[in-house]
């Protein structure tokens, strides 16, 4: 729209102007109407809860709208990914408890075995990431119905090799000492772990956006997403660079797993599939191959959740969908998306 | 007798159940820009994009300074020195233009900033329009970032691929000017509908019908030649 706006008469440039505005104004200023149903102070502790959810789902968003936007692959393993990342930041916690890292130990031995689950649980989602893309999704590229088939295969036959090395029933996961419990702000009751998760989100989106924006595989990515054969007719390797952007979106995914097991204390085999939908909304309200789209989807995705579980608990899950049709009609590439 | 640049031996190449080049030979000489001409579906942009590796060839060889490239990948063939503008505008609408010129770059030293000085003062718009997105460039100024950001590197050959198409008459003037200075800097291979566009840039020509080449020599003789000018791309 933004090129639309440049190239228009002034008068239609006004009025394109106004409703990218009213647009942005709407897509924000819907957020605060929850404030006329909820007290200030519910509303505040929603809102933390929505926005620690949202930059939980970004971190799994990013990845798949990457994937999306430039290798035009419908990944439906992503949610695997996702699940991994929970089973072995789930094992590390445990392993450095019975170091005495997690449930006791100091401030320093709680960050650090975050840390380190984090590191592993990246390092394996990316290698998983880079056998799938050189195995399987390879083989499926430009064949959507395949995509879907094949992802979906991964994705179960994933969660079953879960089963296997950790078991069907649900694990309880342990929370480090130093982010147990809440902090309280003037009656808002801040979950530690939620600071955490926002800053850590926060940075990973940071950190996207300084590798897109200012780096040469950034602007090599960027191209790749507008324009692959011209990419390629510059003297970059496209299937290097899709393997590459394959595994950075699974072991963002594997990241966005562990942070979620911390988060909700609980891990299930079938966590993944569950997220999945979160983050296939996440990524249609956004806008395909926009990671700044993925941020703000995510965000009212998360507070929208929140608000309306509180609210309408029964409606929670439905609401999204409905702001995603929303958006759909209004702009079918998303918010950030390209016409 | 000087080198051929570019050597392409038979070479045919489908793109799904169509045989569109059947059997396309001829040679390029380095230093000497060539233009390939023949009416719309001769396999003309085709031939440019099978010498890239984009639609790679069926059969036949194609040689870049002696090298065999035909089973080569699209970016080796970039990085053995050979430059592509596609006909489509091909700019990166969501780079700037500066992030443009970034990405073609394939090694950024004095040199290359040199040769950005050379383009600053071709196409003065794209300094103007540094910081822009490419997305809000004109059409004519598209088609010279398009050409600009394939003249960066020091390529020892440049296939461009009918760079006036859609651009008003005064914009496709200052285009073929630019061209003139370009080939004189390296060797072009220039795709051309506009017959006057073409003459003005070549030294030889290739004609292409069916997907063969079917007539060759040199331009200042197709000028002079209504027959053949007549026969196979119908301008008297």
């Amino acid at each position: 729209m933004d090129s639309e706006i440049a190239l228009a008469e002034p008068e239609t440039r006004f009025a394109l102007d106004a409703k990218k505005w009213a647009f942005r104004i709407g897509s924000v200023g819907i957020w605060v109407l929850p404030i006329i149903w909820i007290d200030v102070t519910t509303y505040l502790v929603l809102t933390v809860a929505g926005v620690t959810m949202g930059m939980l789902l970004f971190l799994t968003a990013s990845g798949l709208t990457l994937i999306f936007g430039l290798m035009d692959v419908l990944n439906l393993a992503h949610g695997a990914f996702f699940a991994w990342g929970a089973y072995v930041g789930f094992s590390i916690l445990n392993a450095l408890n019975a170091l005495g890292w997690v449930e006791t130990g100091t401030l320093g031995q709680s960050a650090g075995s975050v840390l380190l689950a984090l590191v592993v649980a990246l390092a394996v989602g990316a290698m998983l990431g880079i056998a799938l893309e050189r195995i399987i999704i390879r083989q499926v590229y430009g064949d959507h119905l395949k995509q879907i088939l094949i992802t979906m295969g991964a994705s179960l036959v994933m969660a079953e090799i879960i089963k296997i090395f950790w078991g069907p029933n649900d694990e309880v996961v342990l929370v480090p000492l130093a982010f147990q419990g809440s902090y309280d702000v003037m009656d808002v009751i801040v979950n530690k772990f939620r600071v955490v998760a926002i800053f850590i989100g926060g940075a990973v989106f940071l950190g996207i956006q300084l590798v897109l924006r200012k780096t040469k595989l950034g602007i090599i990515v960027r191209a790749g997403v507008e324009n692959r054969e011209i990419v390629q007719a510059m003297g970059y390797n496209i299937n290097l660079i899709f393997t590459g952007v394959f595994a950075a979106g699974a072991a963002l995914a594997a990241v966005g797993g562990t942070m979620w097991s911390i988060f909700k204390e609980q891990i299930h085999p079938a966590m993944g599939e569950e997220n999945l939908i979160f983050a296939l909304i996440v990524v249609i309200i956004g806008g395909l191959g926009s990671v700044t789209g993925s941020f703000l989807g995510a965000i009212m995705v998360g507070l929208a959740f929140n608000y309306v579980a509180f609210l309408l608990p029964k409606l929670a899950l439905g609401v999204n969908i409905l702001i995603m049709a929303t958006i759909l009609l209004i702009r079918p590439w998303g918010l950030m998306g390209r016409e | 007798m000087p080198e051929p640049i570019l050597t392409l031996k038979d070479v045919h190449t489908h793109i799904g159940l169509h045989h569109v080049l059947q059997g396309v030979t001829f040679e390029v000489t380095a230093g000497r820009s060539t233009v390939l001409l023949g009416r719309n579906g001769s396999g003309k942009s085709t031939t440019l994009r099978t010498v890239m590796g984009l639609t790679p060839a069926s059969s036949g060889q194609i040689k870049l300074d002696g090298k065999a490239i035909e089973e080569r990948k699209p970016f080796e063939i970039a990085r053995l020195g050979v430059g592509f503008v596609p006909e489509d505008q091909a700019v990166l609408y969501n780079l700037s233009v500066e992030e443009n010129f970034r990405l073609a770059m394939l090694v950024e030293n004095e040199q290359t900033w040199e040769r950005m000085e050379t383009i600053f003062e071709l196409f003065p718009d794209l300094k103007k329009f540094w910081r822009s997105k490419a997305g809000i460039l004109s059409g004519g100024q598209k088609q010279m970032l398009a050409i600009a950001r394939a003249f960066v590197n020091d390529h020892q050959l440049l296939l461009i691929d009918e760079p006036s198409k859609g651009l008003a008459p005064i914009v496709v003037e200052q285009l073929g000017e630019s061209l003139i200075q370009i080939k004189d800097k390296t060797t072009v291979i220039l795709v051309e509908q506009n017959f006057n566009l073409a003459s003005q840039v070549g030294a030889d020509y290739f004609i292409l019908d069916d997907g063969r080449v079917v007539h060759h020599g040199l331009i200042e003789d197709l000028v002079e030649d209504y027959e053949i000018k007549q026969k196979y791309l119908g301008i008297g």
